[in-house]
């Protein structure tokens, strides 16, 4: 009987909610030219990219990047324009209900390794700009391989609990009411499509992304070694002035000259496409938020 | 004996020393290749007035750097770890792409001293195409450690 009502309250609580009607109504038709910048922004191709291709193969979004986690491997879907191996079939209200509610067409949740969480905090109409663009790109015939979880992470229908505490799509750091315009636009691009905190901010237990230490680096997801503190907090970017970052997002190169290298510097490839004005805001940003320590554990000595 | 005991202990105490540190040595390449770059960028970008010499010298740094490096030399097995080396274990678990990626860029520094920049565009060029050789290699063999 007990147990009855305890399913009974799972299966409630974790019931898939989608977009309400007076954002799906914000969607709008849709622009394919303001859609690019938004792809670029929210950095598709990292992850949907076919691996190991280059240049103009980049946009045959095949899918089939592993991502190994402490839940087990992710691989990455087929989003392309294909009607049955990718995404071609799905409407624009799907394609938003997916970007910023993590739930598919057919009403099951999407692993948060899609950043949902942070694309949650974008516009519908960039959802829709993004949704135009994205239908101009080739399709691609094949599904990825499905993911390879461990137990209990395979269960879907978890995930509804999960988003009750780590899906949110209020800004996560509060700017002053008179805040420069283009620290709200590098908020905007940061926590939004570009979702740097999924890689930069540390996780606990649940796999959720810890906020009081808000872009402060992280043990990385896939496998070994670190992601960087790009707070001004002690060990962070804090003696880099905004130029270094903008130059830093252009051409790859720290103010020492060291490159980019790691996950980041597909990242940056991405940074490299935007217009001048959304790196600066980028770095307008980095520059206001709150400092932090590094969110990861210092290098242990090495043994001697 | 103990004569011969000794001098062949002191011969390979140093032999070791000789040998001792592919991971300083890996290091202080690439710090030097930065610090060319660090000659060439601010050119390509105009925030410096360009100069032929200083940049076919910096280019000359990264080509001499390039052809020094040697996969056998300056990542042998037992480097992997140790100092600070920020070398990530596909290193040695790839060596055919790891080696391929050095050849390209042995490739590249060769070249851009034989036709070495002539303007700030030029240099501009020459940038980019060694840089994503730097990005490049850093992308799949390189790990921050924390």
């Amino acid at each position: 009987m007990l147990g009855g009502i305890g399913a009974a309250a799972f299966w409630f609580l974790t019931e898939p909610r989608t977009l309400d009607e007076a954002k799906l109504a914000q969607l709008g038709a849709g622009d394919a030219m303001r859609g690019e910048r938004i792809f670029w922004a929210a950095g598709c191709t990292s992850c949907h990219a076919r691996p190991g291709s280059e240049g103009e193969a980049r946009l045959e979004l095949a899918g089939g990047l592993q991502l190994k986690t402490p839940f087990g491997v992710f691989v990455s879907p087929n989003i392309s324009s294909d009607p049955e191996d990718g995404i071609g079939s799905w409407s624009v209200e799907d394609f938003a209900n997916a970007m910023m509610r993590g739930v598919a067409p057919d009403g099951t949740h999407l692993y948060p390794a899609f950043p949902y969480t942070s694309y949650a905090r974008m516009t519908p109409s960039d959802v829709a700009d993004l949704y135009a663009f994205m239908k101009t790109l080739p399709a691609v015939a094949g599904k990825a391989p499905e993911h390879n979880l461990s137990f209990p992470f395979d269960i879907r229908r978890g995930l509804g609990l999960w988003k009750l505490f780590y899906l949110d799509d209020e800004p996560v750091v509060a700017l002053a009411a008179d805040a420069p315009e283009n620290v709200r636009l590098g908020r905007y691009l940061v926590e939004g499509p570009g979702h740097c905190g999924e890689c930069h901010t540390p996780r606990d237990f649940a796999g959720g992304t810890d906020k009081a230490r808000w872009l402060s680096g992280a043990v990385a997801a896939e496998g070994e070694g670190v992601v960087s503190n790009i707070t001004s907090g002690e060990g962070g970017i804090g003696d880099w002035s905004q130029s270094d970052i903008t130059t830093y997002f252009e051409t790859g190169f720290t103010p020492e000259f060291d490159s980019v290298g790691g996950s980041m510097a597909e990242v940056q490839r991405n940074l490299a496409r935007l217009e001048a004005a959304d790196r600066e805001a980028i770095a307008a940003y980095l520059k206001a938020i709150p400092p932090h320590p590094n969110g990861y554990p210092s290098r242990t000595a090495p043994a001697s | 004996m103990r004569k011969l005991i000794f001098a062949i202990s002191a011969l390979a105490l140093v032999t070791s020393a000789a040998f001792a540190d592919p991971i300083a040595d890996r290091q202080a390449l690439m710090k030097a290749n930065g610090k060319a770059m660090g000659v060439l960028v601010p050119m390509a970008k105009g925030e410096k007035p360009f100069d032929a010499a200083a940049a076919l010298a910096a280019l000359q740094t990264l080509n001499d750097d390039a052809q020094k490096l040697d996969v056998a030399v300056h990542f042998p097995p037992g480097s992997e770890t140790g100092g600070e080396t920020t070398a990530s274990p596909k290193i040695w678990q790839d060596q055919a792409g790891f080696q391929a990626a050095l050849d390209k860029f042995k490739a590249d520094a060769a070249a851009a001293v034989a036709t070495p920049p002539q303007d700030a565009a030029a240099v501009g060029a020459t940038v980019g195409a060694l840089g994503q050789n730097c990005s490049g290699c850093h992308e799949n063999f390189r790990i921050k450690k924390g």
